[in-house]
């Protein structure tokens, strides 16, 4: 069943290397992360709602940069 | 390369560090260099089995370390290839007898004193002081790396700590590429390694049987008949020797199949 493996192995491996990579170069466990999101979350409250779900943080390779992005949705 | 004294580092083991040492050393000295081959894995010594030296050594670099004898002494002349040196690691001693500035001062004598144009610095796995020790004297390194998840993650730790020493003419050796698999999509390919980590290649080597094979008669096998990754290792020498050898596509082959696939955007 040639469908089920559409997705190659090595565009997963890459993917993943990717990410791993990503927080190494950070030296950041992404364990930590959760952490920051807590603590981020506390002082987006003071200025508007901002609800827990749906928050993401994490890192992303940009070129030669690794950047954190934080999705936080505001409440309509 | 511009550098005369080149590290050959993984981080992980059992990527290929010491096959490259062995052969890419033993090129450089069939191609008319003057190479020394210095294994700093003290303790688990092996460059001197894979280049089949291992019963002509005597002395070893604790022992220059530590002047029981001198360094000519020490090197074991291979009598295959002209030109071409073996300086053991010790295999009854541990890590912490080897000081990175008394080898520094080994591979400087080598170079300044001994009239070597070349030497090649079999480094010990591991990110630890026996990895440091040995890439204290560098001015470039190999970075031998397979195509597989766990060796690009450690060469890219490796590719960091060469950086934070100061040693930037560093360069990738992707080994034990398997061109069926790439061609399936089931392992990384070149590019992706080359993009992962951010270096450029001097070396692509395949899969190759015959590695086992000239590691079990102990002879290099860029000295043995055609094989896949002896031709490569060769053209890794030339190329760090300052050639332009372009690199051959591993993954094109002939047959039907094949050139259907390639038609059809397949693979």
């Amino acid at each position: 069943m040639w469908f089920w493996r559409r997705r190659k192995s090595k565009e997963k491996a890459r993917d993943r290397l990717k990410l791993v990579l990503a927080y190494d170069r950070a030296k950041l466990p992404p364990g930590k992360l959760e952490g920051l999101k807590a603590e981020l979350l506390e002082v987006l409250r003071r200025y508007f709602p901002a609800d827990e779900r749906g928050v993401e943080v994490r890192l992303e390779e940009r070129g030669d940069d690794v950047v954190l992005i934080a999705e936080v949705p505001v409440r309509p | 390369m511009e550098a005369r004294a080149i590290v050959v580092t993984s981080g992980k083991g059992g990527v290929g560090k010491t096959t490259t040492t062995a052969n890419v050393g033993t090129a450089l000295a069939h191609l008319g260099e003057k190479v020394a081959v210095v294994d700093v894995d003290v303790g688990l010594r092996n460059l001197d089995v894979v280049m089949g030296l291992e019963s002509r050594v005597v002395f070893d670099l604790i022992d220059v370390i530590e002047g029981r004898t001198e360094l000519k002494k020490a090197l074991v002349r291979d009598k295959r290839v002209e030109g071409l040196y073996l300086l053991p690691a010790a295999q009854t001693r541990d890590k912490e007898a080897l000081d990175p500035e008394r080898f520094r001062a080994i591979v400087r004598q080598l170079l300044e004193e001994e009239g070597f144009d070349r030497v090649l610095i079999d480094s010990p796995a591991g990110i630890e002081k026996g990895f440091k020790t040995a890439a204290a004297p560098a001015e470039g390194a190999l970075v031998v790396v397979n195509p597989e998840v766990s060796s690009v993650r450690d060469a890219d730790r490796i590719i960091g700590m060469l950086e934070a020493q100061g040693i930037q003419e560093n360069y990738l050796v992707i080994n034990r590429i398997r061109p069926e698999m790439v061609r399936r999509g089931d392992m990384l390919a070149v590019e992706d390694v080359i993009e992962i980590l951010g270096l450029k290649p001097i070396g692509i080597i395949p899969e190759d049987e015959q590695v086992l094979v000239s590691t079990n008669v102990g002879e290099p096998l860029v000295l043995r008949s055609n094989s896949a990754a002896g031709r490569a290792l060769l053209e890794t020498a030339r190329r760090i020797r300052g050639e332009e050898v372009p690199f051959p596509s591993l993954e094109d082959r002939k047959g039907f199949w094949a050139a259907i696939r390639r038609i059809f955007g397949g693979a």
